[in-house]
Protein backbone atom coordinates (compact mmCIF):
# COMPACT_ATOMS: atom_id res chain seq x y z
CA UNK A 1 0.00 0.00 0.00
CA UNK A 2 1.11 3.01 -0.22
CA UNK A 3 -0.76 6.75 1.00
CA UNK A 4 0.19 10.19 0.16
CA UNK A 5 -1.06 13.71 -0.46
CA UNK A 6 -1.04 15.90 -3.04
CA UNK A 7 -2.08 19.38 -3.05
CA UNK A 8 -3.83 18.83 0.53
CA UNK A 9 -5.98 16.16 -0.01
CA UNK A 10 -5.69 12.25 1.11
CA UNK A 11 -4.72 9.14 -0.91
CA UNK A 12 -4.40 5.55 -0.60
CA UNK A 13 -3.09 3.50 -3.21
CA UNK A 14 -2.63 -0.33 -3.02
CA UNK A 15 -0.27 -1.46 -5.25
CA UNK A 16 -1.35 -5.23 -6.35
CA UNK A 17 -4.83 -4.19 -7.34
CA UNK A 18 -4.37 -0.94 -8.52
CA UNK A 19 -7.53 -0.01 -6.37
CA UNK A 20 -7.38 4.02 -5.19
CA UNK A 21 -9.34 5.71 -2.59
CA UNK A 22 -9.88 9.09 -1.41
CA UNK A 23 -9.47 8.52 2.21
CA UNK A 24 -9.36 11.52 5.42
CA UNK A 25 -6.97 12.75 7.71
CA UNK A 26 -7.71 10.10 9.98
CA UNK A 27 -7.40 7.64 8.06
CA UNK A 28 -4.29 9.14 6.65
CA UNK A 29 -2.85 9.57 10.08
CA UNK A 30 -3.25 5.76 11.30
CA UNK A 31 -1.39 4.79 8.42
CA UNK A 32 1.48 7.20 9.38
CA UNK A 33 0.81 5.74 13.08
CA UNK A 34 -0.19 8.76 14.70
CA UNK A 35 -3.09 8.59 16.77
CA UNK A 36 -3.07 11.31 19.27
CA UNK A 37 -5.92 13.43 19.51
CA UNK A 38 -8.25 10.71 18.33
CA UNK A 39 -11.27 9.35 20.10
CA UNK A 40 -11.58 5.60 20.36
CA UNK A 41 -14.71 5.39 18.39
CA UNK A 42 -13.29 7.39 15.28
CA UNK A 43 -9.98 4.99 15.51
CA UNK A 44 -11.97 2.09 15.62
CA UNK A 45 -14.26 3.44 12.88
CA UNK A 46 -11.41 4.13 10.87
CA UNK A 47 -10.02 1.21 11.27
CA UNK A 48 -13.23 -1.39 10.78
CA UNK A 49 -13.77 0.76 7.08
CA UNK A 50 -9.56 -0.74 6.59
CA UNK A 51 -11.05 -3.91 7.27
CA UNK A 52 -13.47 -4.25 5.62
CA UNK A 53 -11.50 -2.81 2.00
CA UNK A 54 -9.16 -5.67 2.98
CA UNK A 55 -11.58 -8.13 3.13
CA UNK A 56 -13.02 -6.90 -0.51
CA UNK A 57 -9.30 -7.34 -1.51
CA UNK A 58 -8.75 -3.53 -2.22
CA UNK A 59 -5.63 -2.96 0.16
CA UNK A 60 -2.99 -5.33 1.26
CA UNK A 61 -4.07 -7.66 -1.66
CA UNK A 62 -1.53 -10.25 -3.00
CA UNK A 63 0.23 -10.48 -5.88
CA UNK A 64 -0.64 -12.39 -8.14
CA UNK A 65 1.14 -15.15 -9.53
CA UNK A 66 2.88 -14.84 -12.85
CA UNK A 67 4.20 -18.27 -14.03
CA UNK A 68 5.51 -17.26 -17.82
CA UNK A 69 7.88 -14.82 -17.90
CA UNK A 70 9.97 -16.18 -20.88
CA UNK A 71 10.28 -14.13 -23.60
CA UNK A 72 10.20 -14.17 -27.62
CA UNK A 73 12.91 -13.86 -30.23
CA UNK A 74 10.54 -11.69 -32.01
CA UNK A 75 10.94 -7.78 -32.68
CA UNK A 76 7.87 -5.59 -33.13
CA UNK A 77 9.55 -1.96 -33.02
CA UNK A 78 11.93 0.03 -34.56
CA UNK A 79 13.48 3.03 -33.56
CA UNK A 80 15.36 3.85 -37.34
CA UNK A 81 17.93 6.82 -37.29
CA UNK A 82 17.48 7.85 -40.32
CA UNK A 83 19.81 10.46 -40.01
CA UNK A 84 23.17 10.92 -37.09
CA UNK A 85 23.59 14.52 -38.73
CA UNK A 86 21.20 17.30 -36.71
CA UNK A 87 20.52 21.21 -37.96
CA UNK A 88 20.93 22.14 -33.93
CA UNK A 89 22.92 22.00 -31.47
CA UNK A 90 21.16 21.06 -28.38
CA UNK A 91 23.49 21.45 -25.27
CA UNK A 92 22.10 18.48 -23.78
CA UNK A 93 21.82 16.24 -26.84
CA UNK A 94 22.28 12.52 -25.64
CA UNK A 95 23.50 11.99 -29.04
CA UNK A 96 26.82 13.84 -29.32
CA UNK A 97 24.74 16.95 -31.48
CA UNK A 98 23.10 14.26 -33.90
CA UNK A 99 26.03 12.66 -34.91
CA UNK A 100 26.02 9.78 -31.92
CA UNK A 101 30.15 10.58 -31.69
CA UNK A 102 30.28 8.95 -34.82
CA UNK A 103 30.25 10.16 -38.47
CA UNK A 104 27.81 12.43 -39.18
CA UNK A 105 25.81 10.90 -42.38
CA UNK A 106 22.40 10.05 -43.89
CA UNK A 107 20.54 6.49 -43.90
CA UNK A 108 20.74 5.17 -47.53
CA UNK A 109 17.52 3.99 -48.73
CA UNK A 110 18.78 0.25 -49.35
CA UNK A 111 19.57 0.17 -45.54
CA UNK A 112 15.77 1.51 -44.60
CA UNK A 113 14.15 -1.15 -46.54
CA UNK A 114 16.69 -3.81 -45.04
CA UNK A 115 15.23 -2.34 -41.74
CA UNK A 116 11.79 -3.18 -42.74
CA UNK A 117 12.06 -6.73 -44.43
CA UNK A 118 14.23 -7.50 -40.53
CA UNK A 119 10.96 -6.15 -38.60
CA UNK A 120 8.58 -7.85 -40.61
CA UNK A 121 10.82 -11.33 -41.10
CA UNK A 122 11.33 -11.00 -36.68
CA UNK A 123 7.99 -9.80 -35.68
CA UNK A 124 6.49 -13.74 -36.52
CA UNK A 125 2.88 -13.42 -35.28
CA UNK A 126 2.82 -10.02 -34.26
CA UNK A 127 0.43 -7.98 -36.09
CA UNK A 128 1.05 -4.07 -35.32
CA UNK A 129 4.65 -3.04 -35.71
CA UNK A 130 5.69 0.09 -35.37
CA UNK A 131 8.36 2.32 -36.53
CA UNK A 132 9.82 5.84 -35.23
CA UNK A 133 11.78 8.23 -37.91
CA UNK A 134 14.11 9.47 -35.36
CA UNK A 135 17.99 11.00 -36.02
CA UNK A 136 19.46 13.22 -35.28
CA UNK A 137 16.91 15.04 -37.23
CA UNK A 138 15.10 12.70 -40.11
CA UNK A 139 13.66 15.70 -41.89
CA UNK A 140 17.33 15.89 -42.70
CA UNK A 141 16.36 12.43 -44.89
CA UNK A 142 13.35 13.16 -46.39
CA UNK A 143 13.42 11.79 -49.43
CA UNK A 144 14.00 8.26 -47.91
CA UNK A 145 11.55 8.93 -44.99
CA UNK A 146 9.19 9.15 -48.15
CA UNK A 147 10.76 6.33 -49.99
CA UNK A 148 10.88 4.09 -46.75
CA UNK A 149 7.08 4.62 -46.10
CA UNK A 150 5.86 3.57 -49.51
CA UNK A 151 7.94 0.84 -49.05
CA UNK A 152 6.09 -0.04 -45.51
CA UNK A 153 2.62 0.06 -47.35
CA UNK A 154 3.96 -2.24 -50.44
CA UNK A 155 4.95 -4.82 -47.91
CA UNK A 156 2.03 -4.40 -44.88
CA UNK A 157 -0.20 -5.71 -47.77
CA UNK A 158 2.15 -8.45 -48.65
CA UNK A 159 2.70 -9.79 -44.93
CA UNK A 160 -0.96 -8.97 -43.52
CA UNK A 161 1.08 -6.62 -41.16
CA UNK A 162 -0.28 -3.08 -39.86
CA UNK A 163 2.45 -0.47 -38.98
CA UNK A 164 2.42 2.27 -36.53
CA UNK A 165 4.58 5.35 -37.63
CA UNK A 166 6.38 8.34 -35.50
CA UNK A 167 8.35 10.74 -36.08
CA UNK A 168 10.44 12.72 -33.72
CA UNK A 169 11.37 16.43 -35.24
CA UNK A 170 13.06 19.62 -34.20
CA UNK A 171 10.88 21.19 -36.81
CA UNK A 172 13.33 23.15 -38.70
CA UNK A 173 12.61 21.69 -41.75
CA UNK A 174 8.88 21.39 -41.23
CA UNK A 175 7.43 23.43 -44.12
CA UNK A 176 3.83 23.25 -45.11
CA UNK A 177 4.34 20.49 -47.47
CA UNK A 178 6.15 18.52 -45.29
CA UNK A 179 3.45 19.18 -42.14
CA UNK A 180 0.45 17.71 -44.66
CA UNK A 181 2.96 14.64 -45.67
CA UNK A 182 3.54 13.76 -41.60
CA UNK A 183 -0.18 14.61 -40.62
CA UNK A 184 -1.47 11.76 -43.57
CA UNK A 185 1.26 9.77 -43.07
CA UNK A 186 2.43 9.31 -39.60
CA UNK A 187 0.32 7.93 -36.24
CA UNK A 188 1.99 10.31 -33.97
CA UNK A 189 4.04 13.10 -34.60
CA UNK A 190 6.52 14.40 -31.50
CA UNK A 191 7.83 18.00 -31.72
CA UNK A 192 10.86 19.58 -29.84
CA UNK A 193 9.98 22.22 -27.63
CA UNK A 194 11.50 23.08 -24.51
CA UNK A 195 8.69 26.11 -23.46
CA UNK A 196 9.55 30.01 -22.85
CA UNK A 197 11.77 31.26 -25.73
CA UNK A 198 14.34 32.18 -23.57
CA UNK A 199 14.53 28.53 -22.14
CA UNK A 200 14.20 26.86 -25.44
CA UNK A 201 16.72 29.40 -27.02
CA UNK A 202 19.22 28.86 -24.53
CA UNK A 203 19.12 24.80 -24.80
CA UNK A 204 18.73 24.57 -28.27
CA UNK A 205 20.82 26.81 -30.17
CA UNK A 206 21.25 26.87 -34.25
CA UNK A 207 25.18 25.82 -35.35
CA UNK A 208 25.98 28.97 -35.33
CA UNK A 209 24.61 29.70 -31.89
CA UNK A 210 21.71 31.41 -31.78
CA UNK A 211 17.96 30.57 -30.31
CA UNK A 212 15.88 28.62 -32.49
CA UNK A 213 12.29 28.99 -30.80
CA UNK A 214 11.19 32.00 -33.81
CA UNK A 215 12.49 29.35 -36.31
CA UNK A 216 10.51 26.34 -35.32
CA UNK A 217 6.87 27.76 -33.12
CA UNK A 218 5.14 28.48 -36.31
CA UNK A 219 5.25 25.71 -37.99
CA UNK A 220 4.64 23.53 -34.92
CA UNK A 221 1.17 25.84 -35.10
CA UNK A 222 0.34 25.22 -37.80
CA UNK A 223 1.17 21.43 -37.92
CA UNK A 224 -1.29 21.74 -34.51
CA UNK A 225 -3.95 23.46 -36.93
CA UNK A 226 -4.39 20.62 -38.92
CA UNK A 227 -4.01 17.55 -36.57
CA UNK A 228 -7.64 17.77 -35.39
CA UNK A 229 -7.99 14.79 -33.37
CA UNK A 230 -4.67 12.71 -34.03
CA UNK A 231 -1.88 12.46 -31.77
CA UNK A 232 1.10 14.81 -31.04
CA UNK A 233 2.91 15.63 -28.76
CA UNK A 234 5.01 18.86 -27.95
CA UNK A 235 7.64 16.89 -25.89
CA UNK A 236 10.11 19.11 -23.80
CA UNK A 237 13.53 18.79 -21.91
CA UNK A 238 13.82 20.75 -18.74
CA UNK A 239 17.21 21.01 -17.10
CA UNK A 240 18.89 22.68 -13.95
CA UNK A 241 18.64 25.93 -15.70
CA UNK A 242 14.57 25.74 -15.76
CA UNK A 243 13.78 24.18 -12.52
CA UNK A 244 10.12 25.97 -12.91
CA UNK A 245 9.53 24.37 -15.73
CA UNK A 246 5.77 24.28 -14.96
CA UNK A 247 6.29 27.68 -16.17
CA UNK A 248 7.37 26.11 -19.96
CA UNK A 249 4.66 23.38 -19.74
CA UNK A 250 2.00 26.59 -19.09
CA UNK A 251 3.43 28.63 -21.44
CA UNK A 252 3.38 26.14 -24.41
CA UNK A 253 -0.56 25.14 -23.34
CA UNK A 254 -1.04 28.91 -23.87
CA UNK A 255 0.67 28.97 -27.81
CA UNK A 256 -2.42 26.42 -28.26
CA UNK A 257 -1.01 23.49 -28.12
CA UNK A 258 -2.73 20.48 -25.91
CA UNK A 259 -0.89 17.22 -25.89
CA UNK A 260 2.45 17.99 -24.17
CA UNK A 261 5.51 16.32 -22.11
CA UNK A 262 7.92 17.71 -20.77
CA UNK A 263 11.12 15.14 -19.15
CA UNK A 264 13.85 15.83 -16.72
CA UNK A 265 17.57 16.27 -18.49
CA UNK A 266 19.50 13.20 -18.10
CA UNK A 267 22.74 14.09 -17.68
CA UNK A 268 25.83 13.19 -15.66
CA UNK A 269 26.34 15.33 -12.26
CA UNK A 270 29.12 17.07 -13.94
CA UNK A 271 27.37 18.79 -16.66
CA UNK A 272 26.34 22.13 -15.35
CA UNK A 273 22.59 21.36 -17.07
CA UNK A 274 22.40 18.18 -14.90
CA UNK A 275 19.69 17.45 -12.58
CA UNK A 276 21.03 16.84 -9.00
CA UNK A 277 19.58 15.66 -5.93
CA UNK A 278 20.15 19.26 -4.75
CA UNK A 279 17.17 20.11 -6.84
CA UNK A 280 14.40 17.58 -6.06
CA UNK A 281 12.96 19.30 -3.52
CA UNK A 282 11.96 22.07 -5.46
CA UNK A 283 11.04 19.70 -8.53
CA UNK A 284 8.91 17.71 -6.39
CA UNK A 285 6.72 20.86 -5.10
CA UNK A 286 7.06 22.19 -9.29
CA UNK A 287 5.55 18.82 -10.26
CA UNK A 288 2.87 19.82 -7.40
CA UNK A 289 2.13 23.27 -8.68
CA UNK A 290 1.85 22.66 -12.05
CA UNK A 291 -0.80 19.47 -11.58
CA UNK A 292 -2.77 22.39 -9.43
CA UNK A 293 -3.24 24.88 -12.66
CA UNK A 294 -3.22 21.41 -14.62
CA UNK A 295 -6.47 20.82 -13.29
CA UNK A 296 -8.15 24.32 -13.49
CA UNK A 297 -7.10 24.38 -17.09
CA UNK A 298 -8.73 21.22 -18.02
CA UNK A 299 -12.02 22.55 -17.01
CA UNK A 300 -12.37 24.48 -20.28
CA UNK A 301 -11.84 23.32 -23.47
CA UNK A 302 -10.60 26.21 -24.68
CA UNK A 303 -7.34 25.93 -22.13
CA UNK A 304 -7.79 21.69 -21.49
CA UNK A 305 -4.17 20.10 -22.59
CA UNK A 306 -3.12 16.36 -21.56
CA UNK A 307 0.39 16.62 -19.58
CA UNK A 308 1.72 12.57 -20.84
CA UNK A 309 3.16 12.38 -17.01
CA UNK A 310 -0.06 13.12 -15.67
CA UNK A 311 -1.94 10.52 -17.61
CA UNK A 312 -2.71 6.87 -15.86
CA UNK A 313 -4.53 4.31 -17.18
CA UNK A 314 -6.09 2.57 -13.89
CA UNK A 315 -8.65 0.48 -15.83
CA UNK A 316 -8.03 -0.58 -18.91
CA UNK A 317 -3.87 -1.03 -18.83
CA UNK A 318 -1.44 -3.02 -19.78
CA UNK A 319 -1.21 -6.92 -18.62
CA UNK A 320 1.00 -7.82 -16.55
CA UNK A 321 3.72 -8.88 -18.49
CA UNK A 322 4.16 -5.87 -20.04
CA UNK A 323 3.88 -4.32 -16.37
CA UNK A 324 7.10 -6.40 -15.62
CA UNK A 325 8.92 -6.19 -18.73
CA UNK A 326 8.69 -2.50 -19.42
CA UNK A 327 9.44 -0.97 -22.63
CA UNK A 328 11.45 -4.26 -24.19
CA UNK A 329 14.31 -2.64 -25.27
CA UNK A 330 17.25 -5.43 -26.52
CA UNK A 331 14.22 -7.73 -27.06
CA UNK A 332 10.94 -6.59 -28.60
CA UNK A 333 12.45 -3.18 -29.35
CA UNK A 334 15.51 -2.53 -31.09
CA UNK A 335 17.22 1.02 -33.06
CA UNK A 336 18.74 0.98 -36.44
CA UNK A 337 21.39 3.45 -37.06
CA UNK A 338 22.56 4.97 -40.41
CA UNK A 339 24.86 1.97 -41.21
CA UNK A 340 22.37 -0.85 -40.73
CA UNK A 341 23.95 -1.99 -37.16
CA UNK A 342 21.16 -2.57 -35.05
CA UNK A 343 21.41 -1.69 -30.96
CA UNK A 344 19.36 -2.22 -28.40
CA UNK A 345 17.80 1.20 -27.90
CA UNK A 346 18.67 4.33 -29.61
CA UNK A 347 20.70 6.03 -26.44
CA UNK A 348 23.03 2.67 -27.37
CA UNK A 349 23.75 3.60 -30.66
CA UNK A 350 26.95 3.59 -31.07
CA UNK A 351 28.45 1.86 -28.46
CA UNK A 352 30.39 -1.20 -29.43
CA UNK A 353 29.76 -3.77 -26.15
CA UNK A 354 26.12 -3.15 -27.47
CA UNK A 355 26.14 -3.86 -31.02
CA UNK A 356 23.53 -6.81 -31.71
CA UNK A 357 24.07 -7.08 -35.35
CA UNK A 358 23.33 -5.52 -38.75
CA UNK A 359 20.44 -5.51 -40.38
CA UNK A 360 21.91 -6.73 -43.83
CA UNK A 361 23.00 -10.11 -41.96
CA UNK A 362 20.60 -10.59 -39.96
CA UNK A 363 22.39 -12.52 -37.40
CA UNK A 364 21.78 -11.14 -33.76
CA UNK A 365 24.34 -11.36 -31.24
CA UNK A 366 21.97 -12.67 -28.35
CA UNK A 367 23.92 -12.68 -25.67
CA UNK A 368 23.73 -8.74 -25.61
CA UNK A 369 19.51 -9.22 -26.57
CA UNK A 370 19.87 -11.50 -22.76
CA UNK A 371 20.84 -8.67 -20.98
CA UNK A 372 17.94 -7.17 -21.55
CA UNK A 373 15.78 -10.13 -22.14
CA UNK A 374 16.42 -11.51 -18.56
CA UNK A 375 15.92 -8.11 -16.59
CA UNK A 376 12.69 -7.20 -15.66
CA UNK A 377 10.81 -5.88 -12.19
CA UNK A 378 11.47 -9.11 -10.58
CA UNK A 379 15.45 -8.63 -11.10
CA UNK A 380 15.51 -5.11 -10.02
CA UNK A 381 16.18 -5.26 -5.91
CA UNK A 382 14.82 -2.18 -5.57
CA UNK A 383 12.02 -2.21 -7.48
CA UNK A 384 10.70 -5.58 -5.28
CA UNK A 385 8.61 -3.22 -2.30
CA UNK A 386 8.31 -0.02 -4.87
CA UNK A 387 4.83 1.28 -4.78
CA UNK A 388 5.21 2.35 -8.42
CA UNK A 389 6.52 -0.21 -9.85
CA UNK A 390 3.68 -1.46 -12.35
CA UNK A 391 3.34 2.05 -14.07
CA UNK A 392 7.39 2.21 -14.82
CA UNK A 393 8.20 -1.26 -15.27
CA UNK A 394 11.58 -0.91 -13.21
CA UNK A 395 12.45 2.53 -15.35
CA UNK A 396 14.85 2.78 -18.50
CA UNK A 397 17.30 0.43 -18.93
CA UNK A 398 19.96 2.54 -20.78
CA UNK A 399 20.15 5.28 -18.24
CA UNK A 400 20.68 2.05 -15.12
CA UNK A 401 23.59 0.97 -17.64
CA UNK A 402 24.86 4.27 -18.33
CA UNK A 403 24.57 5.92 -14.25
CA UNK A 404 25.16 2.85 -12.24
CA UNK A 405 26.75 0.47 -14.30
CA UNK A 406 23.83 -2.26 -13.98
CA UNK A 407 21.06 -2.99 -15.51
CA UNK A 408 19.16 -4.15 -12.75
CA UNK A 409 20.06 -0.82 -10.52
CA UNK A 410 17.85 2.01 -11.52
CA UNK A 411 18.82 5.44 -11.43
CA UNK A 412 17.41 6.82 -8.71
CA UNK A 413 17.31 10.86 -9.61
CA UNK A 414 14.60 9.24 -12.21
CA UNK A 415 12.29 7.18 -9.49
CA UNK A 416 12.39 10.21 -6.82
CA UNK A 417 10.29 11.79 -10.27
CA UNK A 418 8.55 9.23 -11.41
CA UNK A 419 7.00 8.57 -7.95
CA UNK A 420 6.22 12.14 -7.53
CA UNK A 421 3.95 12.56 -11.17
CA UNK A 422 2.64 9.19 -10.45
CA UNK A 423 1.24 10.62 -7.55
CA UNK A 424 -0.30 13.49 -9.16
CA UNK A 425 -1.19 11.39 -12.37
CA UNK A 426 -3.88 9.25 -9.39
CA UNK A 427 -4.39 12.69 -7.58
CA UNK A 428 -5.74 14.09 -10.88
CA UNK A 429 -7.49 10.51 -11.79
CA UNK A 430 -9.77 10.57 -8.53
CA UNK A 431 -10.42 14.94 -9.12
CA UNK A 432 -11.63 13.76 -12.39
CA UNK A 433 -13.09 10.25 -12.20
CA UNK A 434 -13.88 9.66 -8.38
CA UNK A 435 -15.02 11.56 -5.28
CA UNK A 436 -13.02 12.92 -2.69
CA UNK A 437 -12.96 13.76 0.67
CA UNK B 1 -18.09 4.79 4.87
CA UNK B 2 -17.62 7.63 6.35
CA UNK B 3 -13.43 7.31 6.25
CA UNK B 4 -13.10 6.17 2.81
CA UNK B 5 -14.28 7.05 -0.77
CA UNK B 6 -13.17 4.30 -3.34
CA UNK B 7 -12.35 6.06 -6.44
CA UNK B 8 -11.51 2.75 -8.47
CA UNK B 9 -11.07 -0.85 -7.80
CA UNK B 10 -9.80 -2.64 -10.91
CA UNK B 11 -8.85 -5.52 -8.82
CA UNK B 12 -5.38 -5.94 -11.39
CA UNK B 13 -4.21 -9.12 -9.36
CA UNK B 14 -6.89 -10.70 -10.15
CA UNK B 15 -8.11 -10.03 -13.34
CA UNK B 16 -4.85 -8.32 -14.97
CA UNK B 17 -2.84 -11.45 -15.91
CA UNK B 18 -3.10 -10.98 -20.07
CA UNK B 19 -1.79 -12.57 -21.88
CA UNK B 20 1.51 -10.40 -23.13
CA UNK B 21 0.30 -10.30 -26.96
CA UNK B 22 2.59 -7.85 -27.69
CA UNK B 23 -0.07 -5.35 -29.83
CA UNK B 24 0.18 -2.60 -27.25
CA UNK B 25 2.91 0.44 -28.41
CA UNK B 26 6.40 0.06 -27.04
CA UNK B 27 6.35 2.29 -24.25
CA UNK B 28 9.86 4.91 -25.70
CA UNK B 29 7.65 5.52 -29.07
CA UNK B 30 5.09 7.75 -27.43
CA UNK B 31 7.04 11.10 -25.78
CA UNK B 32 9.62 10.13 -23.49
CA UNK B 33 12.51 8.16 -24.79
CA UNK B 34 13.66 8.65 -21.42
CA UNK B 35 11.34 7.31 -19.56
CA UNK B 36 9.81 4.08 -19.10
CA UNK B 37 6.18 4.94 -18.79
CA UNK B 38 4.34 1.98 -19.20
CA UNK B 39 1.58 2.72 -16.62
CA UNK B 40 -0.51 5.45 -18.80
CA UNK B 41 -0.48 2.77 -21.96
CA UNK B 42 -3.81 1.27 -22.34
CA UNK B 43 -4.16 -2.36 -23.57
CA UNK B 44 -5.21 -2.99 -27.33
CA UNK B 45 -7.15 -5.98 -26.22
CA UNK B 46 -9.35 -4.11 -24.04
CA UNK B 47 -12.01 -0.84 -24.91
CA UNK B 48 -10.10 2.26 -23.99
CA UNK B 49 -12.19 4.80 -21.80
CA UNK B 50 -8.68 6.03 -22.02
CA UNK B 51 -9.90 9.13 -24.33
CA UNK B 52 -11.62 10.64 -21.15
CA UNK B 53 -8.38 11.62 -20.02
CA UNK B 54 -6.56 12.09 -23.46
CA UNK B 55 -8.80 13.87 -25.72
CA UNK B 56 -11.22 17.09 -25.38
Amino acid sequence: MHWFTCCGEYFLYDVESGSLHSVDKIIYDILEGKTEGYTAEDLSDAKAEMDELKKLGLIDAPAPKVDNLILGDEVKSICLHLSHDCNLRCKYCFAGQGAYHGERMNMPIEVAKAAVDFLIEKSGNRHTLEIDFFGGEPLMNMQVMKDTVNYIEEQCKIHNKKFKLTTTTNGILLSKEISDYLNEKMDNVVMSVDGRKSVHDNARPTPNGKGSFDLIIDKFKYFRSIRGNKDYFIRGTFTHDNLDFSKDVLYINELGFDQISMEPVVLPESNPMAITEKDLPGLLAEYETLVSEYISRRKDKSSWFSFFHFLVELENGPCYKKRLVGCGAGGEYLAVTPDGNIYPCHQFAGEKDYLIGNVFDKKLNEDIRNIFKNSNLMTKSACKNCWARYHCSGGCNANAIHYNGDINKPYNLACALVKKRLECALYVYAKEFGEIY
Amino acid sequence: MKHIKTVVSPKLNVVNSGSGCGECRSSCQSACKTSCTVGNQVCEQKIAIHNKQRKK
